[in-house]
């Protein structure tokens, strides 16, 4: 697989930092084509500053990102974006129609979609994230899980080579994270769409194909997402929540009870405990 | 302090092409002391239940009592000033909604607007600051400097400085870090026995509603479809299902333990609950000494 994404010695500071104090040190990372690589870290981290800097929103202070074969400079960031879908986690930030359908059409309107298409299109990606019902409502008037389910809803219409989900299922109840992440999953299947997704939540880590660990501005890890869930308890200040085999674990040890030292899925969990209790 | 719905229906833009109805024959009680979980699906009514909390709402029909105070649809919007004193609604990302030069006058904006002077309000901010687990050396910063997480809780100082009897609070959690969520939950209910509040959280986080909540609301499509104590609500999965909620992360480890013929009765709701009834059922070499197969 070709790389779709490179990082190189990324450094970043805003312009309130002093000169010896950066938000992003050093990052080096590259995602493969077709590839869904999610970024964890604790709040202030300096994930979501990683992510506006891959899409030009910030320009570094020193490295190279380049998407798609193209190093981004201010002459390549407006060819860059079109291959890029951004989803924010408070979706009132980037609301900018009147209506549902009109805000999922607006890029569409951008890249010059004929009406025809363009209607279809916005239809089928309303319907895809449930939010058809709601194609002329006011954005504003939404509900937080609503809104962030039309912003992904645009996403889908704009089929972007690149999907960065910043937090952007953190409003949703479990059952619409769990309907968002099977969009995004039928999204890849459909094309070779690239997803990287900004998280703390520990299933959207898991549905990655690579976990990279930010802390401090740095990258500090990275593997594959079992590889990086044995930490246990030590995951709650990567930013991520622990899964929850891991934390039944903790739960079990303060009772007395001897637990298996590798990283458990909720199945491999049940297992064990169901083949020692059947030892009684 | 109580808050009591009767046969209340809503609707936004009546007459208008936007006209939408989001609550439909609501009857409640909120008790005295309680700490209620608001629950339901993205759009099922919860935040427009929530905005009839202080009368920022006001019913299309029926009554809403907020302590002694009954709030009809023809209620004047002058004169709610001390209900509003009495319920403090801390909003989903409540921070954007900081703005003044410093920590300490954001805190004290609330309680001048309701009469205290500025020194009293400055004093009030301090102790407050301290309460939402701020260092008191924040108090002469801009707001906009701080962290996410301090803004937010610099945020919640300013509800609690009104010093509410009612703190509401609307998915308080979003946004933050697994430790921040944890820290943030733990001060609620550590603020509630301190404060004796009665507080109302909306939220999707059923591990939270089983850790913290002593009296659930379940909401779908602007109506109320259940009541009652956390274990009630989860003990019927696939109504909860039904309702597109999930179940508390033990819950539904539980189940899947029992579809392999261990027992739980009644349901655990929290790991330390689910690590105890398996206590029972494990043999003794579970316990120190090498995992062995030599029971």
């Amino acid at each position: 697989m070709s790389q779709i994404i490179d990082v190189a010695h990324l450094n970043y500071r805003y312009p309130q930092q002093s000169a010896d104090d950066l938000t992003l040190k050093d990052i080096s990372f590259s995602v493969a084509d077709g590839e869904w690589v999610a970024i964890v870290g604790h709040n202030g981290s300096g994930k979501s500053t990683l992510a506006k800097n891959i899409n030009g929103l910030l320009a570094p202070v020193s490295g190279t990102v380049t998407v798609d074969g193209q190093v981004l400079t201010e002459k390549t960031v407006w060819d860059i974006r079109k291959k890029i879908g951004m989803v924010f986690q408070n979706p009132d930030n980037q609301f900018v129609g009147a209506t549902v359908e009109d805000d999922v059409a607006f890029s569409l309107e951008n890249q010059g979609v004929p009406r025809d298409e363009m209607l279809t299109r916005v239809h089928d990606a309303l319907a895809q994230v449930n939010m058809d019902q709601f194609a002329t409502r006011e954005p504003a008037r939404l509900s937080g899980g609503q809104k962030q389910r039309v912003a992904l809803a645009g996403m889908i219409a704009a089929r972007p080579r690149i999907l960065i989900l910043d937090e952007a299922t953190s409003m949703l109840d479990p059952q619409g994270r769990y309907d968002v992440l099977k969009t995004i999953q039928q999204m890849k299947a459909q094309s070779d769409l690239t997803v990287l997704s900004i998280t703390h939540d520990i299933d959207e880590a898991a549905s990655a194909n690579r976990v990279l660990v930010v802390n401090d501005g740095r990258l500090v890890e990275e593997g594959k997402p079992a590889e990086i869930f044995k930490h246990g308890p030590a995951l709650i200040k990567m930013g991520l929540d622990m899964p929850y085999a891991e934390r039944l674990k903790a739960a079990l040890k303060r009772q007395g009870v001897q637990v298996p030292t590798d990283y458990l899925t909720e199945k491999g969990m049940a297992d064990w405990l169901w083949q020692l209790s059947s030892n009684k | 302090m109580a808050i009591e719905f009767k046969q209340v229906d809503f609707t936004y833009q009546p007459g208008t092409p936007f006209e939408t109805k989001a609550l439909t024959d609501i009857n409640l009680t909120i008790p005295d002391g309680s700490y209620t979980a608001l629950i339901g699906h993205t759009g099922s009514g919860k935040s427009t239940l929530l905005q009839h909390l202080d009368a920022l709402l006001k019913p299309t029909s029926g009554t809403v009592t907020i302590g002694d105070r009954v709030i009809t649809p023809t209620t004047s919007n002058k004169d709610l000033k001390s209900l509003r004193q009495h319920v403090g609604i801390v909003f989903q990302f409540p921070e954007s909604q900081l703005f003044e030069e410093t920590v300490a006058k954001d805190i004290a904006f609330g309680p001048q607007n309701f009469g205290a002077s500025e020194a009293d309000a400055l004093k009030t901010a301090a102790k407050m600051l301290t309460l939402v687990g701020l260092d008191a050396n924040l108090l002469g910063r801009s707001p906009f400097d701080l962290s996410g997480g301090q803004m937010r809780r610099v945020a919640i100082a300013g509800v609690l400085a009104m010093q509410p009897k009612v703190l509401v609070l609307d998915e308080p959690t979003a946004g933050l870090d697994p430790q921040g969520r944890l820290e943030m939950m733990e001060m609620f209910a550590k603020l509630r026995h301190e404060q004796n509040l009665t507080v109302v959280l909306v939220t999707h986080q059923m591990d939270d509603v089983a850790n913290y909540a002593d009296h659930v609301i379940v909401m779908d499509q602007g109506r109320v479809v259940k009541t009652g104590a956390p274990r009630e609500i989860f003990k019927d999965p696939q109504w909860l299902v039904d309702h597109q909620l999930g179940l508390p992360k033990t819950t539904a480890f539980a189940q899947q333990l029992m579809a392999k013929g261990l027992t739980f009765d009644p349901m655990p709701l929290t790991e330390d609950e689910l690590a105890a009834d398996l206590v029972q059922q494990l043999p003794a070499s579970a316990f120190g000494g090498a995992q062995a197969n030599d029971d």
